[in-house]
């Protein structure tokens, strides 16, 4: 894999020759994030014929078609400002959006979500803020301990071993930190925290807020052929040195590499197709770039299309043996939707102010993280949330210091205003809280029965509900990032918001960890799949992306995806060897 | 950034002390990889230039609105001691390209350009170009601070607020710009210490 920093050398993700295709795959998977990329990679690994069906278009991080890694704003007349495709700037590496052009999703009235839709090749991996927390054991029992929502059919010992797999074979820094439900992985050597850090560290020492170092899956040392970081904090252009985690160049690649895997790109899903025994049989697909409906054969089907796409497939793949649609004889697809809770605070600093300028690029995200540190049976609501630290001295881009006019002077022009943007550049310092939300039976994605998208699929319609236990910590975290900043000797930018404002939480969806649509259990009566992510009604049928988890945690879903991607990986290698799928 | 200094940048990828136990081969071919790829693209923007630009002409200013918005931005960001003006950062033509990229904006950028000229002649009996220096500071002074500023010049207020930070965006964001505010970062960084010594002094921490 040594090529990975050469762009030359990556294998065409056009069709194979059709001479070399099988008419019938061992293993047709839908999506290429997190979830399908690893399943391509282990799959192929293993000697499967896969076929790989992704609704977006090519691409490759480390070449420089698609990355943008080390451009200046001057590069562009844009200065990284936003575009269609690309709502989080010009240079985002992640092709999609809120909205998806022929694509629409709608919600019931009074909803209020947004969903993201990643179209091309890898997917969401190319854009998140590489977060990877495993989830602690707590995190798997989450009803038994508190009454709520319902415990995982596994244990974290279950997916520890996975989660070792995805350290070693994705890499990943952070520090032992022996926290009860914060589980260390195999870690590479974290960086040392940039200087407004420094002073967010010391606060929370004084408040007595658990703050360690960061884990993201950003190697520091060299891994399976991989460069480490060299510290531009650009991962989110897409790492031309594949020192960060994307499915594209760490699975997917590899995956090419075996000759095993054939890519099929601008493929929309339509359904998981169905024979007289009700078992799946492969995967229908609209052709984006003629319109023209095709259909790939396999006998076994992946759905790692991110936990609402994939509820959809399924609720679309309706026949005479899966009336209610696949994997759904519970009634469940679509349900216990979930997203993570969110709600920033930011102010100024004065003791920031004129710091002494250096390179504080650092890695693509916070170098500390603040884990939950507190116990809920003194609290007024039920789970936890962590802390990122956003602030420092990072390229300017479109939209720099906007609103200037917040700071002492309150506005101006002039010399005098020129040198209030010397000397604030730095000076402010940003917390986002991300928790845990309760699912609940207002929430929910359903097929809207009268609107489809531009190749008449049924579209999804979505319901969704913030509860007390979620505006209450919400409220707490808001409450909390005031007191850092006041600790901190700062000024909050804006004023708390009020309760009939939801306290600042994020829409439904805005934080882009839905999860729980297809979720996995104990018995087939209230679950889709069983705890290897299989269909309880179609036994060749498996879901490897946010679908399957039963509760959200107060962890970025990312690395409990790839784990139980690999564990169902290897479930399907094991199955289909003792001769039983 | 000039040809030289990115080559100087891209040759940070390959100076490693040898004592570190990164192998020296993987990182020669990320540098060599990355460096290629933007000589590459340097020469063909080199060869693209035009040896004297002509004069530029704007696409979605009035030539009225591209001499008030010429001057206001240097009201906005003028020239001193240390570096260029918002002109000289050529900071008109990115707001003529934003304002024909993002269609929405000229809403509020011809409006308020508009609100400037109506005050000028509301109190001067002129617009904002005819108006004496310190006509000007006057009309700049009742919306440059928000807090301050009286309900009544709340378009212009609100007007300002957005053009102030649009004259930002282009001004820091330009190489002007960036030299003046003293961003050293985009550059690899074989091993990552941390804050470095003497900013840890000034922080204390």
């Amino acid at each position: 894999m040594q090529s990975t920093t050469q762009s030359t050398t990556r294998p065409a993700t056009t069709a194979a020759p059709r001479t070399q295709q099988p008419t019938v795959y061992d293993v047709a998977i839908v999506g290429s994030g997190a979830g399908g990329g690893m399943a391509a990679y282990e799959l192929t690994k293993a000697g499967a014929r896969v076929v790989m069906i992704e609704a977006g278009g090519n691409w490759d991080n480390t070449s420089a078609q698609y990355s943008a890694m080390l451009k200046m704003p001057y590069d562009s007349p844009r200065r990284g400002a936003s575009t269609p495709d690309r709502p989080f700037g010009e240079w985002d590496a992640c092709i999609g959006g809120w909205q998806v052009p022929g694509e629409p999703y709608t919600k019931a009235e009074g909803t209020k979500f947004d969903w993201w839709r990643a179209r091309m090749v890898g997917g969401r991996t190319n854009h998140w803020g590489r977060i990877s927390l495993r989830f602690g054991p707590d995190d798997f029992r989450r009803k038994s301990l508190d009454g709520l929502g319902d415990d995982w059919p596994i244990t974290y010992d279950d997916l520890k071993p996975w989660y070792d797999e995805v350290d070693k074979l994705i890499g990943i820094f952070g520090s032992i930190e022996n926290l009860p439900n914060e589980p260390d992985g195999i870690f590479h050597d974290a960086p040392a925290p940039r200087y407004y850090e420094r002073l967010v560290k010391q606060t929370c020492d004084r408040l007595q807020i658990t703050c360690i170092p960061s884990r993201l899956s950003i190697i520091t040392k060299p891994l399976n052929g991989r460069a480490p970081c060299h510290f531009c904090g650009q991962c989110n252009r897409g790492c031309m040195t594949n020192s960060n985690f994307s499915s594209t160049n760490v699975l997917i690649t590899p995956a090419l590499r075996t000759g095993r895997l054939r890519l099929i790109t601008n493929a929309m899903a339509r359904e998981v197709t169905t024979g007289d025994d009700g078992r799946a049989t492969g995967v229908s697909y609209i052709d984006k770039t003629t319109g023209e409906d095709r259909h790939v054969r396999a006998k076994i089907v992946v759905l790692a299309a991110s936990s609402c796409e994939s509820s959809r497939i399924l609720l679309n793949s309706k026949s005479s043996r899966h009336p209610q649609g696949l994997a759904n004889s519970s009634g469940v697809v679509g349900k216990y939707l979930t997203d993570t809770t969110g709600t920033d605070v930011a102010g100024f600093v004065p003791r920031l102010v004129n710091v002494p300028r250096h390179n504080a690029d650092g890695v693509g995200g916070g170098h500390i993280l603040m884990p939950w540190w507190l116990d809920n049976k003194k609290l007024d609501f039920p789970r936890g949330y962590h802390i990122e630290v956003w602030g420092g001295l990072g390229m300017p881009s479109y939209g720099f210091m906007g609103g200037i006019q917040a700071y002492p002077e309150g506005g101006g022009y002039g010399t005098d205003l020129k040198q209030q943007y010397r000397k604030y550049w730095g000076a402010t310092v940003g917390f986002s809280g991300r928790g845990e939300m309760i699912p609940n039976e207002k929430t929910f994605c359903a097929l809207d029965p009268t609107v489809t998208d531009q190749w008449g699929i049924p579209v999804l319609k979505f319901n969704f509900e913030w509860r007390d236990s979620e505006y209450n910590q919400v409220k707490h975290m808001q409450e909390t990032f005031r007191n850092l900043i006041a600790e901190m000797g700062g000024e909050v930018w804006s004023p708390m918001p009020t309760r009939e404002q939801g306290y600042g939480i994020a829409n439904g969806g805005a934080i882009i960890h839905e999860l729980g649509t297809v979720r996995m259990g104990s018995t087939e009566r209230d679950s889709a799949l069983n705890s290897k992510s299989q269909a309880w009604d179609c036994d060749n049928v498996f879901v490897a992306d946010g679908g399957p988890f039963v509760s959200q945690a107060d962890k970025n879903p990312t690395w409990t995806i790839l784990a139980l991607s690999m564990r169902t990986s290897a479930y399907i290698i094991e199955q289909r060897k003792a001769g039983r799928l | 950034m000039t040809d030289i200094s990115r080559r100087d940048l891209m040759a940070g990828l390959v100076a490693v002390p040898a004592a570190l136990a990164i192998p020296q081969e993987m990182l020669q071919r990320a540098a060599d990889h990355a460096h290629g790829v933007h000589e590459a693209e340097e020469q063909a923007a080199a060869q693209g230039a035009p040896q004297q630009p002509a004069p530029y002409v704007p696409k979605n200013f009035t030539p009225d609105e591209w001499r008030l918005v010429r001057l206001l931005v240097n009201y906005v960001i003028p020239r001193d001691a240390r570096s260029g003006s918002a002109t000289d950062a050529r900071v008109p033509e990115f707001m003529d390209f934003i304002l024909g990229e993002y269609r929405s904006s000229q809403t509020w950028m011809k409006n308020g350009l508009t609100w400037m000229n109506a005050e000028c002649r509301r109190r001067y009996g002129k617009t904002f170009v005819s108006c004496s220096e310190e006509e000007r500071r006057a009309v700049l002074d009742a919306i440059a601070f928000p807090k301050k500023a009286l309900d009544e010049d709340k378009p212009g207020v609100d007007f300002f607020n957005n053009f102030r930070n649009l004259t930002a965006s282009g001004f820091w964001t330009s190489r002007i710009g960036i030299a003046d505010l003293g961003y050293v970062g985009n550059r690899p960084v074989m091993t990552w210490e941390g804050t470095p010594a003497n900013v840890q002094r000034w922080l204390g921490i």
